[in-house]
């Protein structure tokens, strides 16, 4: 007797067939655990909300316009709201107009929906190397082709970006747009310098180029500063997104992408036939949020949270990283980016890593192509200070004994260390 | 579901999770197994780990304990002291059984002293490369062994830290990656065949499940990913081989003492040869697991299969397993 373990199987679609169990996943379960110090979920610091600000305006929300908040609304989303989101699109500097906006479940479903919008099976997207595993999930489901383009301390290097495109155009192929985080990079937690952004907005004029910008993390610089927004040099070439996520909160899952008009209209279809509309509950309460809260204040006591954030992570990995390993020095956001020397590979070392109560994200799973084994993301935004410093004394402990293992096992093929000179590697490996 | 009242309720505690690599699994098996047991009228609680674990089994009002902890604690012989010491019946294999079987290096050597056949094997500690100077032999294990050679660490199960190696520079690497889940590892010779999972319910051998993973090696994505593997129960041998697989579970479940559950990973070669390759004491009970396909085969429904479990823990009762009452006795 033949046994099905799923009986579903010959009925899925092609894109569904590559999804399967992961080893990686299974570890998160034990890293979610309170004993493991978790520099792995992205989350942003919601305990550094005003809470009883939060609960007026929701509260608000439900005794003044109850009937509306919990009906039904428009596809695009709230006028209103669309109106406030380029307030804060604005306030970084950002053009925009509020009937250019779609309003999404955070900028998660805007990837999903532009994928959805381009993508057939087999094309090809362009992304940073390392990207969005988010964003690497939206392509997968659409069955993208994803090349990656390296990046170092200066963000997408745009010599081989150009090198890319090349590539791709003596094999006769397209891409059908590039995904780029100019800002505060996640995963590898560096920006895009200014230089590289004009002539990244050259290189989409010659080579009629569609770029998907998505900036979460733009207002959360340390030092206060703004960045050119890509959508600024080429309007016409960009489609931008946006998310109150780590400028207001994560949960009531509002984003929103900003597109040329024809694309615009696509999106809100595309949207309306996978659910309708957006909550009018969350649109609401984040409305009344941006209108009656001081919400540039909250995103300076955000960033001055991630400032101190980093700057305990980035002492503590000083002190305690063993010599061959590197890290990008981040000036903003939640990420650190994290090189091992020849021979480690982090996938391997989350066992080992949890089983010392440290966790972190492995660098395979920022890479389409398999690439990233010695690599690891370390995201500082959500740990309490103290528990930052006790986690990197851990990892910097694993690390330690590990690269001894290493040399140790390896004998005569020991890869060479190389001792530190600056805290910052000039590449970002993969 | 259908409702089916259990003849004699009972309040059985299922533990699962834990902090051991292999939490995600053992909550899928436990949240199974509980769903199961509550469907046949039994009160169900889910317990996971915590450090009021102890407190809470004592207190709790229980009359067995579930055991759906995989990997470290729940398989080493740890949680079943525990519950020895508390004197609440438990299902499975009791503590020595659990702690031979979870030591492979060790088991394999009981198995061959029972006369099974098993691969031809290496256990390097991380001390013997950190103290001394074992890279410098590792050479020879090719040699012995041949090329591919399997590398796993020497405790822990689904697969974590399996890699099979076929070009001796990769061997390394291999040996660093399964050190992440174990002190030692075990560096065997690989045997090529086919896969086959024989469960052992109280002493008996349950259908052969044969194994046949759609692409590549039975990792933990083939293991854990409804439909990536094809599996045939009673597996597709020839009754003298099938009678092979079956007396050599049973042997192993012998060689160790165990008691209520284990499963065999087996594999036969093209000459019916059944190799032992490790035991199980507290194997998956999620919807792509073994033992429940086995159960299947042999007309045991799922929530059937978790009744026998529990009617076996009360049978044994607290405070000692079965195979070993004699060893007790002499204590009293």
């Amino acid at each position: 007797m033949r046994l099905d373990t799923d009986p579903y199987l010959r009925r899925y679609a092609a894109r569904v067939k590559g999804m399967s169990a992961s080893e990686i996943r299974a570890l998160f379960s034990v890293a979610a655990r309170p004993e493991v110090v978790s520099f792995a979920g992205g989350m942003p610091a919601t305990s550094a909300l005003d809470m009883e600000a939060v609960e007026r305006v929701v509260a608000g929300v439900i005794r003044d316009r109850g009937a509306e908040a919990l009906q039904y609304g428009v596809g695009q989303g709230r006028g209103e709201l669309r109106e406030l989101l380029t307030e804060v699109m604005h306030h970084e500097g950002v053009p925009g107009h509020a009937d250019d906006l779609v309003v999404t479940a955070g900028g998660q479903q805007a990837l999903e929906l532009v994928a959805k919008c381009f993508v057939d099976a087999g094309d090809v997207v362009l992304a940073e190397g390392p990207t969005y595993v988010g964003a690497l999930g939206a392509f997968a489901s659409h069955q993208a082709d994803v090349h990656h383009v390296p990046m170092d301390s200066h963000g997408m290097q745009i010599d081989r970006l150009e090198d890319e495109l090349a590539r791709l155009a003596r094999a006769g192929r397209r891409a059908k747009y590039l995904y780029t985080i100019p800002n505060h990079q996640n995963p590898a937690g560096v920006s895009m310098s200014v230089d590289r952004r004009h002539r990244l907005a050259a290189l989409a004029e010659q080579h009629d180029l569609l770029i998907l910008e998505d900036n979460p993390y733009g207002l959360l610089d340390f030092a206060g500063n703004t960045f050119p927004s890509i959508l600024e040099l080429v309007p016409d070439r960009v489609i931008y997104v946006g998310t109150v996520s780590k400028t207001f909160a994560p949960g009531v899952r509002i984003g929103w992408v900003l597109a040329p008009r024809p694309v615009r209209d696509k999106l809100i279809l595309l949207r309306e036939a996978g659910d309708l509309c957006p909550s009018s509950l969350t649109q609401m309460i984040v409305e009344s949020w941006l209108s009656t809260q001081p919400w540039r204040e909250q995103i300076k006591r955000f960033t001055e949270v991630y400032r101190e954030k980093a700057e305990v992570m980035l002492g503590a990995l000083h002190a305690e990283m063993p010599d061959g390993v590197h890290w990008t020095v981040p000036a903003g956001a939640f990420y650190v980016w994290l090189t091992l020397p020849h021979g480690m590979d982090t996938s391997d070392l989350l066992a080992k890593a949890i089983s010392r109560r440290v966790a972190y994200v492995p660098g395979r799973g920022f890479y389409a192509d398999g690439s990233g084994g010695a690599q690891a993301r370390l995201c500082f935004s959500y740990p309490e200070v103290d528990r930052i410093h006790e986690g990197v004394v851990r990892l910097g402990e694993l690390l330690h004994e590990e690269l001894q293992l290493v040399r140790a096992v390896f004998g005569d093929h020991a890869p060479e260390i190389q001792r530190r000179t600056t805290g910052q590697a000039t590449g970002l490996g993969g | 579901m259908t409702m089916m009242p259990a003849t004699n309720p009972t309040s059985v505690a299922v533990l699962s999770g834990g902090i051991s690599l292999e939490r995600e699994v053992s909550l899928r098996s436990g949240g199974r197994v509980a769903d199961a047991l509550a469907d046949r009228g039994h009160t169900v609680t889910r317990l996971d780990v915590d450090a009021e674990l102890v407190k809470t089994l004592e207190r709790g009002g229980f009359d067995l304990a579930f055991l759906a902890l995989h990997g470290s604690a729940g398989e080493d012989g740890t949680i079943q002291s525990l519950l020895e010491l508390i004197g609440l019946p438990y299902t499975g294999p009791d503590v020595l059984a659990s702690s031979l079987a979870w030591n492979k290096p060790i088991a394999q050597g009981l198995y061959a002293r029972a006369g099974l056949a098993v691969p031809a094997r290496v256990t390097l500690s991380q001390q013997a490369f950190r103290e001394m100077g074992a890279t410098a032999a590792v050479d020879r294990v090719a040699e012995a062994l041949g090329i591919p050679l399997v590398v796993k660490p020497a405790t822990g199960g689904s697969s974590l830290g399996l890699a099979i190696v076929d070009d001796v520079g990769r061997l390394p690497q291999a040996i660093v990656g399964a050190f992440s889940y174990a002190d030692a590892v075990l560096v065997e010779q690989f045997i090529a065949g086919t896969e086959v999972a024989v469960t052992v319910l109280d002493g008996e051998a349950l259908p052969p499940v044969e194994i046949r993973p759609k692409e590549g090696a039975y990792d933990f994505a083939a293991r854990y990913t409804a439909g990536a593997t094809e599996f045939h129960a009673p597996a597709r041998l020839d009754d003298a081989v099938t009678a092979r697989c079956e007396t050599a579970a049973v042997t192993a479940y012998g060689a160790i003492g165990a008691r209520h559950l284990s499963r065999a990973d087996l594999i036969v070669d093209p000459a019916g040869m059944p190799w032992l390759l490790e035991l199980d004491t507290c194997p998956g009970m999620t919807v792509t697991s073994l033992v429940p396909l086995a159960a299947k085969a042999a007309g045991i429904a799922f929530g059937e299969l978790c009744q026998r479990l529990v009617d076996l823990a009360l049978r044994d009762g607290g405070g000692g397993g079965s195979s070993h009452r004699d060893d007790r006795r002499v204590g009293e």
